[in-house]
């Protein structure tokens, strides 16, 4: 459905005099199945924005390559529009209309015509439950009604394809909730869905298929399931008083069995092993040797950030 | 054909919010009014007019083109507003038509405008002004293309510098020139000729010296459709570029 090959983009930003040239993208190779929802994953200010600006027409890339529904990005981006759906992140709403009004222009806009914008209008207000507030002013939706009629706006020309930029980001637990089933039934209809989003739990339970993107680059790709797999072994978190975090950091990083230890701050430290079970008993007596406090140990399956710490070294949490 | 249906498309979501808030259409013609009320009574004796019709003759015509100079240029606001709600952006990944977006927009600011000159004249007939049918459609027309031409720079500027405390400053140093160089509160005829030398490069004096020329049933002067014709060229070229703007990435 998608396929991008090198799709590069820098920008110059002037810092006093200086003019610097900042790469944003720096040759995002990509591929998404149809049918799938696909999740782009990183920090902010990683490029995850851009790349889809880029791929929803609305920035021109320096160089690269990406075929989009079957239309090439550089050569039909008019025909690339017709095929896709958008999203911003920032919302695409105006205070003084209501979702109908939005609805109705938005379908006509894609060269639909009047009857059958109206007729879509009412079957997107039902399915995304707006039909109640349809003819009030968008100025008094919640922020979760709101972002539903920009969903809605997104897909009202039923694109094969639909973009959405972080679309829970600011949205309260239960209007994700919501969300995350609204896009698993646009899934269901045959949508491919490309979603960015820098919340590790919402990639994990809501993407068949992720990419993690740092610094401009996509890191690593695959299914939730595979990335975690890769990761073969066990994370144990281990619970410490404050003052023992420091001298348990470099006591456990020269064990042989540790193969790497993230410190959580002053709550305990992260220890990546090989085999949690056996190395449990192994910690607990040289922690304690030590005449360290131990307050906690539990074994962790490795998650999302985990796999995002060992390609980059840093942790997501933090950047 | 599609560029006008979605011109069509545009402006008549535009006109819909102008008429859910004609608020704005009022405070626009506010400012002229009080000029026309406050400030032309003194020009009977100041220009040495036979009477006060005649001097009406003179002012109406140049506070119309001011009119149509100041609403068109600060329409940009409107569109910051837009452009931070993310409507713009919303609109740029349709495969709407980009000038229509300016169009649209612009023909909603010319139609307000005529509104406004409407109201202007109506008041002015009070004052014993009269015109020729005729030949106030042709100044309508004229207000029309400088309104289209005024409005399309604003928006082009209002995407280039995405801000509003870019775009006031930077009107306004625009429009304070142009309105002093184009003889709209007195005629230039008074002004020294070094004066009168540099307002000739200002197409604004020439649109106001040929909706005077309308305003006094001149229609066969020369300055009508010279007014006319570098108004009409200059709209142009502005909705041509302030278009690309449209075309242009733009957050």
């Amino acid at each position: 459905m998608i396929e991008t090959r090198g799709l590069r983009k820098s920008y110059r930003s002037r810092v006093g005099r200086e003019t610097r040239t900042v790469d944003a993208v720096r040759g995002v190779d990509l591929k998404v199945a149809e049918g799938e929802i696909f999740g782009f994953l990183g920090p902010n200010g990683a490029g995850k924005t851009t790349t889809l600006r880029m791929l929803a027409t609305l920035i021109e890339p320096d160089g690269g390559e990406a075929v989009i529904a079957g239309a090439d990005l550089r050569k039909a981006p008019a025909e690339v529009r017709r095929r896709i759906g958008y999203v911003a992140q920032g919302g695409s709403t105006w205070d003084e209309s209501t979702a109908r009004e939005e609805l109705v222009l938005h379908a006509r806009m894609y060269g639909i015509g009047k009857a059958d914008a109206q007729a879509r209008t009412v079957r997107a207000l039902e399915a995304f439950q707006l039909t109640e507030y349809a003819d009030r002013k968008c100025k008094t939706y919640s922020g979760g009604q709101r972002r539903r009629v920009e969903i809605a706006l997104g897909i009202i020309h039923e694109p094969k394809i639909v973009f959405l930029d972080e679309p829970t980001t600011g949205l309260d637990p239960q209007s994700r909730a919501y969300m995350w089933d609204e896009i698993r039934r646009l899934r269901a209809e045959g949508m491919t869905v490309f979603i960015t989003t820098h919340y590790l739990d919402e990639a994990d339970a809501l993407c068949d298929r992720i990419a993690i993107m740092d610094h401009g680059e996509v890191v690593v790709e695959g299914t939730p399931a595979d990335l975690k797999r890769e990761i073969s072994g066990d994370v144990l978190v281990v619970g410490l008083d404050p003052d023992a975090v420091e001298p348990a950091n470099s006591l456990l990083a020269d064990e042989p069995y540790v193969r790497k230890v993230e410190s959580g701050g002053d709550s305990g430290l992260r220890l990546y092993v090989d085999e949690g079970a056996t190395a449990i008993p192994w910690i607990l007596r040289r922690v304690d040797g030590a005449g360290l406090k131990l307050r906690s140990i539990e074994l962790q399956r490795p998650s999302l950030d985990d796999v995002f710490l060992t390609k980059t070294g840093r942790s997501l949490r933090e950047s | 054909m599609k560029t006008a249906r979605d011109t069509w498309l545009v402006f008549q979501r535009q006109i819909l919010l102008l008429l859910r808030n004609p608020v704005w259409v009022f405070v626009g013609v506010f400012q002229p009014v009080m000029y026309l009320l406050l400030f032309a009574p003194l020009l009977k004796s100041a220009l040495n007019a036979p009477s006060q019709a005649e001097a009406y003759k003179i002012f109406v015509p140049g506070l119309l083109v001011l009119l149509a100079i100041f609403g068109g240029l600060f329409q940009g606001f409107g569109l910051i507003a837009e452009l931070r709600a993310g409507i713009i952006e919303r609109s740029r990944v349709t495969p709407v038509s980009r000038i229509a977006l300016l169009l649209g927009r612009s023909l909603r600011d010319v139609v307000s405008l005529i509104v406004q000159a409407i109201i202007i004249t109506i008041l002015a007939l009070a004052f014993d002004l009269r015109v020729f049918i005729g030949d106030l459609l042709l100044a309508y027309l004229m207000l029309a293309l400088i309104a289209l031409m005024t409005s399309a720079v604003s928006y082009g500027v209002a995407l280039k510098v995405k801000s509003e405390d870019a775009l006031a400053p930077l009107m306004n140093t625009v429009a304070q020139p142009v309105l002093l160089l184009s003889g709209i509160l007195l005629p230039l005829a008074l002004a020294p000729g070094w004066l009168q030398g540099l307002a000739k490069w200002n197409p604004f004096s020439w649109a106001v010296d040929g909706t005077r020329a309308l305003f006094v049933g001149d229609l066969g002067n020369e300055k009508v459709w010279q007014g006319l014709a570098i108004t009409a060229v200059l709209s142009v070229v502005a909705v041509a570029w302030a278009a690309r703007q449209f075309a242009r990435s733009v957050r």
